[in-house]
């Protein structure tokens, strides 16, 4: 799925509409910032409503438009939440479309009925054939199928779902190309993952994650204490007036809620809502569902990465990469037999070893019948492959076996031949080197060793030093050999691995990291990670994986590619990046917003004579050109940062791997050193704007 | 200024900190209850008051059992300390005759020792019997800052601890904080006070003849024991009403800076022991620095501020209320370090600051006297800012705040937030219904923005428990006496009980091993973030307020316009 435009039309027009649905006090209320500002604009108008009945009609014309900008600071935060909620349900739309006209074949005593895909719920068996679509998750509970999940993967090659074993799990809105499967569907409708990510962007029935809360009792507080600094203001001002002899008062209601709306922590507050969505959208956009906010968030603090080996650190298979003769045996029949062994082996590997020995010695491939060869194929009880070539006119028949050392010493030792030290003193050396040693031999006499290599991925290095940089720690899972892990450790630079590591000792190791106080992140697809899924505090299951696994996890990668980890860590951290960035960014604004407002608020107050300018006017540093003026500006310069904030909250913050005081560092010039200045700048130019177009 | 006053003030600060971590370390062996030079002599004594006591001091405490025999501890004392006025006038030891303190007098006195504020509404020679001044006011002096010393050490253990149970013993923390740390210290400080001639007697007073002729009462009684308590608790009251401008309280240059020294010691010190116990020195240093470093930034505005040529006092040094037997670096020195701790005796009318200076003082404590403040308290306190900060900025690197290993979450927020909104509280509302209610204005020695700011300063200065007073005001008035007293109740249990509720929710945490990803909260960068948050919120709260006061008095003395 491709990153949607910032802006789409649709998307725009709805989020226009929702941002007046929002008004509701009840959806307000959740956000005590906002619901202040919604306060002041009801209580704003309602002194212009009495003045005007009243008939005092002198600042008439400024309440009104003090109002209006009140308004729109409301508006413009419902807009960026709208916004927000929108992008995330379009996208999430798209996931859902295939499934809301579906209907499912239920089986029901042994026949079939037809019914909506929405009416079916947990337990109902469903058949699907080719060129049905899946009509919910579930586990495929008898046949196989190749199944096209392209729609939810992007990846157009069908994928093999079979009863038992970890590739039992289909998804809804998948399609069924070839054969037939009977599902189990194994979630309720309105439960299944997708809609639960759904939730995840919908503002109303979003749950707050808990460092969302503790923010938002931040930025409650601080409304209380500038609710305090302003009502209080008015028995201050009170008192200066009368000791200057003046008899009407500049601090009037309005100017007071413009005060107290331009102090309080509007920005984050209007914006704290779309940067929750805006993160759960990010996950979305690169195939990822969250079940929880609280994941995402958590994705943030991970600070060890639990990642296997083979896909993630290394390509997900070896190749072939030198042949090592016997004494006494050519390289060439080494690599001719190699060859053939491997002709019928459709394996990665099996492929490599021809590729090489086409390379190395120019060996062609070669077709052989039925009637000239019949191959073995590898099972777990020989842990061999080979072929076997019939004798015909001159050509001696030929038995020729490829696979693990021990394997291949018994086969031929058994035959009566020897297993020859120097090929054992090539075998360890292999393994030392982080390879993979495959023994050829024919008959009763070893030919040599084929090197298989792990291939670890470009860039992987360097990605891992980043990791390192920002503080987190990959720990390298592999089922190999301690002699093998830690060779491809040291060359893909992880900073520990886990050698023939079960399922029981991921778990282990998790709980042990938990212990000490990290924060665990690992990806999984077979029903043996549940568990370790279950207690890692952020697990990734692959949409590959068995249901046991993705019931687990807290998140699952639809494009089931383990390296997606480490993006998943990174929204985390963007998403707390952001909320940080802007909290500083609206705190900071405050300053200038004083010197704006105090000035004007008293600028008559102990006045040499009635009339004359007061000694406050002095704190004018921006020499704003009225205190009408100053406030509007003020007030409307503070409803103008959300919407210029927005397409900030919707992305998040630019994100780079550095180290937590580099990124601080950085962050702080921006949005802490640019949020003392930005309004100063701000407010002066709408100062000009405001005195030019005569609105004060 | 001349040379001398910058050496003073070098050799103050100098000083300062070359004895923090010297002192610093002896309380962090104190407070773990390693063995110490004074062991030999103190250790059966420590014990034998917990047999007598029946204090279990094995026994560890949650926070609510901390904090209510914290508040249980300190509603005695309020009790007895009240009751004690009430009837000193037939009580010994009442050699100049005082008569029994009114009710409301007496409800804002013993408020203002158990709170370790030390505001005083009265004239301490004339309103309090000697008796009332030892076994009342001296003993709180001790006691109320012991506590403050032993809300740190919860605090302190509850950021490090691994279990919500192990905050402490109150009554251990509190003994040995007495026994320890204050006692010894104020022994050798009374003798050298008493040695450069502060009084220390029974007599009753005086009667002499003065120089113009007239007779002259000069009261006697056991300052120097109360004094060097005064200083080094943070305390400030003074056993005469003149304060540290009382010749029987301050008489010699040496004496004055022993007391200014005092006054920030104990404070300062306590950042090292903090950071012995927590295991890292620099996060110690690191608060130590922010605090130095707000300090000294508004001892350089208040001394602008004095030796600038004042236009409405036609170009000369304004020497009028201040401490003229030792110049006006002194008086300056002495007014920044006692707002800055919230210790308020004064060698200078602050009133007579100039607006600037004087703003400067009030900003000091607005700030929830974190600048080195109360002994305890102030550290404190700024832990809350520590938290707060870690919280906003923490939030920039990626990771959820975790201040030393440990989750700031919901619970640690909303209490720092209630540590910070309740003084703020107190000081606006209650001045607001000082400059409106006709009982409130009639105290006003001024009129205009000065008569703003000395209710403005009396607030601030109870809620803060710093008890310091700008002077002019007439606080001995039911109204002043009921609302400061209330001020600094808020004040001070309105900031320990959400500090220890801290104290507790933080103790269960699990610590996450610091990293390259962890926040750093010892590095330059986060002290100067540390000091951003401090000013920004303290200001945004107050600069209203401060507007109307000190700061638009400042711009009409440039203009030559004064109240």
């Amino acid at each position: 799925m491709k990153a949607r435009p910032l802006f789409e039309r649709a998307i725009l027009q709805r989020a226009l509409i929702d941002a007046f649905r929002k008004l509701d006090p009840r959806q307000q209320v959740r956000n005590p910032v906002m619901f202040v500002v919604l306060v002041g604009a009801v209580l704003t108008t309602l002194i212009i409503v009495r003045d005007a009945f009243s008939g005092r009609s002198a600042d008439a014309g400024f309440n009104v438009q003090i109002a209006l900008w009140l308004w729109f600071t409301v508006l413009f935060a419902n807009f960026a939440e709208a916004m927000a909620e929108g992008r995330g349900k379009a996208q999430a739309e798209a996931l859902r479309k295939t499934r809301t006209q579906m209907t499912a074949r239920r089986l029901s005593n042994g026949r079939e009925e037809r019914v909506a895909a929405s009416e079916l719920s947990r337990g109902d068996l469903v058949v699907c054939e080719a060129g049905d679509a899946i009509p919910g998750d579930g586990e495929v509970v008898e046949g196989i199928a190749s199944v096209d999940e392209s729609a939810i993967t992007g990846e157009s090659a069908p994928v093999i779902r079979e009863s038992g074993g970890d590739r039992s799990a289909v998804t809804g809105g998948t399609r069924v190309l070839s054969d037939r499967i009977i599902v189990r569907i194994t979630s309720e409708q309105g439960s299944t993952f997708l809609d639960r990510m759904i939730a995840l962007v919908e503002g109303a029935r979003r749950q707050k994650t808990p460092n969302e809360i503790a923010l938002t009792i931040l930025l409650a507080g601080l409304t209380i204490i500038f609710l305090l600094a302003v009502v209080t203001l008015r028995a201050f001002a009170a008192y200066s007036e009368a000791e200057s002899g003046l008899t009407e008062t500049t601090a009037t209601v309005p100017v007071l809620i413009a005060l107290l709306v331009c102090l309080i922590p509007t920005t984050i507050g209007g914006l704290l809502s779309a940067i929750g969505i805006s993160g759960m959208d990010r996950m979305i956009q690169r195939n990822v569902l969250a079940t929880s906010g609280r994941a995402v968030e958590a994705a943030g603090d991970v600070d060890v990465l639990l990642l296997d080996k083979t896909g993630t650190i290394t390509l997900g298979n070896r190749m072939a990469s030198s042949f090592i003769p016997a004494p006494r045996i050519s390289d060439a029949r080494l690599a001719d037999a190699a060859q053939l062994s491997s002709l019928a082996d459709e394996t990665p590997e099996g492929r490599s070893i021809v590729v090489l020995a086409k390379e190395k010695f120019g060996i062609r491939g070669r077709e052989l019948s039925e009637a000239q060869a019949q191959f073995i194929p590898f099972t777990a009880q020989t842990r061999m492959s080979g072929v076997e070539l019939h004798g015909y006119d001159h050509v001696p028949a030929r038995s020729i076996r490829k696979g693990a050392a021990d394997a291949v010493r018994k086969h031929v030792e058994s035959a009566g031949g020897q297993f020859p030290n120097a090929i054992s003193a090539a075998v360890e050396e292999i393994a030392r080197r982080g390879s993979t040693p495959l023994v050829v031999s024919e008959g009763r006499e070893v030919l040599g060793v084929i090197e298989l290599k792990d291939i670890v991925k470009g860039g992987i290095r360097e990605r891992f030093g980043q990791l390192r940089a920002m503080g987190i720690r990959t720990i390298m899972i592999t089922g190999d050999n301690p002699l093998t892990a830690a060779a491809i450790a040291a060359e893909a630079g992880v900073d520990d691995f886990m050698a023939q590591a079960t399922p029981e000792d991921k778990l282990r190791r998790i709980r042990e990291e938990q212990a000490s106080g990290h924060l665990v992140a690992m990806t999984g697809d077979g029903t043996n990670d549940a568990p370790a899924l279950a207690q890692s505090d952020v697990g990734v299951a692959m949409n590959t994986g068995t249901q046991a696994a993705r019931e687990a996890g807290n998140m699952v990668d639809l494009d089931s590619d383990p390296t997606k980890l480490i993006e998943v860590v990174e929204i985390g951290k963007q998403l707390l990046m952001t909320r940080g960035a802007l909290t500083t960014f609206s705190i900071a604004n405050d300053v200038a917003k004083y010197f704006a407002i105090i000035p004007a608020l008293f600028a008559a107050v102990y006045a040499p004579s009635p009339g004359e300018i007061g000694p406050l006017a002095a704190l004018n540093i921006m020499g704003l050109s009225s205190p009408q003026s100053a406030i509007l500006s003020a007030t409307i310069f503070n409803a103008l940062v959300i919407v210029a904030l927005i397409p900030l909250a919707l992305r998040g913050v630019s994100y780079k791997p550095m180290s937590a005081s580099a990124v601080l560092q950085r962050n702080l010039l921006i949005y802490g050193v640019g949020g003392l200045i930005a309004p100063f700048i701000g407010i002066k130019l709408i100062d000009l704007l405001v005195s030019l177009l005569g609105w004060a | 200024m001349t040379g001398y006053d910058i050496l003073q003030i070098a050799l103050y600060l100098g000083l300062l900190i070359i004895c923090t971590p010297l002192l610093g370390g002896y309380m962090a062996r104190v407070f773990r209850g390693e063995r110490t030079p004074l062991s030999f002599v103190l250790r059966p004594v420590e014990n034998g008051l917990y047999r007598l006591l029946g204090v279990d001091s094995k026994a560890e405490q949650n926070w609510r059992d901390y904090a209510l025999a914290l508040l249980l501890f300190s509603l005695a004392g309020f009790g007895f300390l009240f009751l004690l006025q009430l009837v000193q006038g037939s009580l010994p030891f009442n050699l100049a005759g005082a008569a029994n303190v009114e009710p409301f007098l007496a409800f804002n006195t013993a408020t203002s020792f158990v709170t370790n504020t030390n505001w005083q509404a009265y004239a301490g020679e004339t309103t309090l019997s000697i008796l009332t001044q030892m076994i009342g006011l001296t003993v709180q002096n001790f006691v109320s800052a012991a506590t403050g010393i032993a809300v740190l050490l919860a605090l302190t253990r509850g950021l490090i601890g691994r279990s919500g149970k192990a905050l402490g013993n109150f009554w251990v923390d509190l003994t040995r904080a007495t026994l320890y740390v204050l006692l010894p210290l104020s022994l050798i400080l009374a003798i050298l006070l008493i040695g450069q001639g502060v009084v220390q007697n029974f007599s009753a007073p005086v009667t002499g003849a003065a120089l113009s002729g007239e007779t002259q009462i000069i009261p006697q009684g056991a300052a120097a024991s109360q004094i060097a308590i005064k200083q080094l608790g943070t305390n400030g009251g003074g056993y005469f009403n003149a304060n540290s401008a009382h010749p029987y309280e301050n008489p010699t240059p040496f004496s004055g800076f022993l007391q200014m020294f005092s006054i920030l010691l104990i404070p300062a010190a306590l950042t090292y022991t903090y950071g012995s116990m927590v295991g890292s020195k620099s996060q110690g240093w690191a608060i130590f620095a922010a605090m130095f470093i707000l300090f000294a930034a508004g001892l350089v505005l208040m001394l602008a501020a004095e030796y600038a040529p004042n236009p409405a006092g036609g170009g000369i040094l304004s020497l009028e209320g201040k401490e003229v037997r030792f110049g006006m670096t002194n008086s300056v020195l002495w007014g920044a370090a006692t707002t800055a701790a919230s210790n308020g005796s004064v060698n200078a009318m602050h009133s007579s600051f100039s607006p600037a200076a004087g703003a400067v003082a009030m900003l000091n404590m607005m700030l929830g006297e974190v600048i080195f403040g109360g002994v305890g308290a102030g550290l404190y306190g700024m832990l809350i800012f520590v938290i707060l900060t870690v919280f906003i900025a923490g939030l920039m690197v990626g990771r959820s705040p975790e201040y030393l290993g440990k989750k700031i979450e919901s619970g640690e927020i909303t209490m720092a937030i209630l540590a910070i909104l309740l003084p703020s509280a107190a000081i606006l509302l209650f001045t607001a219904l000082g400059v409106i209610a006709e009982a409130g204005l009639r105290g006003r020695a001024s009129a205009g923005p000065h008569g703003f700011s000395e209710i403005l300063y009396a607030f601030t200065s109870g809620a803060a428990n710093n008890g310091s007073a700008f002077a002019g005001l007439n606080a001995n008035t039911p109204f002043y006496n009921l609302l400061i007293g209330i001020a600094m109740w808020v004040g001070r249990f309105g900031v320990i009980l959400p500090v220890l509720a801290i104290a507790g929710s933080m103790a269960g945490k699990r610590v996450a091993p610091a990293s390259a990803g962890t926040f750093p909260t010892d590095s330059p960068l986060f002290i100067l973030l540390l000091i951003a948050v401090i000013l920004i919120v303290g200001a945004l709260t107050f600069f209203p307020a401060l507007s109307l006061g000190p700061i638009v008095e400042h711009l009409l003395a440039l203009s030559g316009r004064t109240f």
